[in-house]
């Protein structure tokens, strides 16, 4: 049977890894490639990039920084931000990316989901999706939450509600779906479980958790009450807090199926 | 010196593969390349791929490297990897029906979708794509398993799985809502649904297999 996964992520600025609380106040966090191997070494099921400056004279230094980790790990590595249309994904995947992760490209034209996925398989088409609870107005307590998507790492509101456009991307032929609760990056107060398993119910595609671990706790609600298939997660790891190898120790003693 | 030949056919990300395949062939030649004569002339080849079948066949004949693949099935060591593994077997029920290679007698069938959500049930639902770590039981012995434990983990990311129309082609499985074969193999030509390059020391050892096998035993 399929093991849950364990991700660990690095966000990548310049060439380096760094780390942000709630997309902001961002901090070096080390090298890519030896972060990489590191996790690797330790046992991640798969590791994540994301480059959040995604500005457009520093992709050479990306594309880069992916061939040189690719050369150096043996699991798959997914690579977003900045992908704007096919040619992106393709320059990504020739860099060495086993998956290439889509959010603002998408919500501008969710048929790219669909050609991307046509083109390369939907096996390696992951859509990010950034969501941040819309607050309730008055006289609307107890009414359930709602999600709102953004995009442009998190600069920019769009007025798609998450569920929807998490069912709206599975159907575009999104072949993963990544999901990041904005409240909750960085904050250690582990997952936005509600959201997690609210997407979880409405799509049929794998769904990764992000945003907001703290915790091995985290980790394992992410599971238990989340409905992840997968739990992504950076501060933990970066921090040398805990090893891979240990979050998924503490997985395995808790009931979770994970691959030691 | 021996030479690999990774056939390119412009689909997908080869540089994982080629660079694990380096990194195992001792000292032989890894040739990425749609040369057919440059490709006729390797000692073992391997069919990588992702992406849609009917894109993927087309490609294959565009480049008539399918001709290449069937010229090279009759002696030569062949290992398909995931799509490229799919393509050895009659036809698959992807993009509406595509006619493949058929060095396997078989057809590539989609998983099951699972059903509706149910809360009490979530952490068992079974999602399609089947993607990551999956262990695969070796059904029979195989010069591909030396050194590979039974029930090892490989990484796996795919809708579709192979079905051979003779169990004796099946050579490892893995259990997803069903047991399907995982791996395949046939005289000469094997193939693997997951991806060895992406399966750690595992699925370096099995790769080192295959780059010393002589195409015998299967």
């Amino acid at each position: 049977m399929l093991a849950k996964r364990v991700i660990p992520c690095l966000d990548i600025d310049a060439g380096r890894v760094v780390k942000g609380v709630r997309f902001e106040d961002l901090r070096d966090a080390g090298d890519p490639v030896e972060v990489a191997r590191r996790y690797d070494l330790q046992g991640a099921d798969e590791i994540v990039f994301l480059d959040i400056t995604a500005s457009a004279d520093e992709r050479p230094t990306l594309f880069k920084t992916v061939e040189a980790v690719a050369c150096e790990i043996y699991v798959p590595l997914t690579v977003g931000g900045g992908v704007r249309g096919c040619a992106d994904v393709r320059a990504l995947l020739s860099a060495g990316a086993d998956k290439v992760s889509i959010n603002t490209a998408a919500v501008a034209d969710p048929d790219f989901v669909t050609e991307a996925g046509e083109r390369y398989g939907v096996q390696c088409i992951v859509v990010a999706i950034d969501a941040k609870r819309v607050k309730p107005r008055p006289g609307q307590a107890g009414q359930p939450p709602k999600w709102r998507v953004y995009t442009h790492g998190g600069r920019k509101a769009t007025e798609l509600d998450a569920v929807e456009w998490a069912r709206t991307m599975a159907a575009k032929g999104a072949g993963e779906l990544l999901v990041t609760s904005m409240d909750r990056d960085g904050t250690k107060a582990g997952y936005d479980l509600e959201l997690l398993s609210a997407i979880a119910d409405a799509v049929t595609v794998p769904v990764v958790a992000s945003g907001g671990v703290g915790t091995l706790e985290h980790l394992y609600q992410g599971f238990s009450e989340g409905g992840a298939d997968a739990v992504l997660a950076a501060s933990i790891f970066h921090n040398g807090t805990y090893t891979v190898g240990q979050a998924k120790q503490y997985l395995a003693e808790r009931g979770i199926r994970v691959r030691m | 010196m021996e030479t690999i030949g990774v056939i390119d056919y412009g689909m997908g990300n080869l540089h994982s593969l080629a660079k694990s395949l380096e990194r195992v062939a001792g000292n032989q030649r890894v040739l990425v390349s749609y040369d057919v004569k440059a490709l006729l002339e390797c000692d073992r080849l391997v069919l990588p791929g992702v992406g849609g079948v009917r894109a993927c066949m087309n490609e294959l004949r565009r480049l008539e490297l399918s001709e290449l693949v069937v010229e090279a099935a009759r002696k030569r060591p062949l290992l398909g990897v995931c799509l490229g593994m799919q393509v050895l077997l009659d036809r698959s029920d992807e993009n509406g029906g595509v006619a493949t290679l058929g060095l396997i007698p078989g057809a590539v069938v989609r998983f099951p979708d699972p059903p509706p959500a149910d809360p009490a049930l979530r952490q068992e639902r079974l999602k399609v794509p089947h993607m990551g770590w999956n262990r695969v039981h070796q059904t029979r012995p195989h010069p591909l398993w030396d050194g590979v434990p039974d029930d090892s983990w490989f990484y796996f990311v795919h809708s579709y799985y192979a079905a051979p129309q003779n169990p004796a082609h099946t050579l490892g499985t893995a259990e997803y809502s069903l047991n399907f074969a995982a791996v395949v193999a046939r005289d000469n030509v094997v193939g693997v649904q997951f991806h060895p390059e992406k399966s750690q020391d595992v699925g370096l050892r099995l790769l080192a297999n295959f780059t010393t096998w002589d195409g015998e035993g299967g």
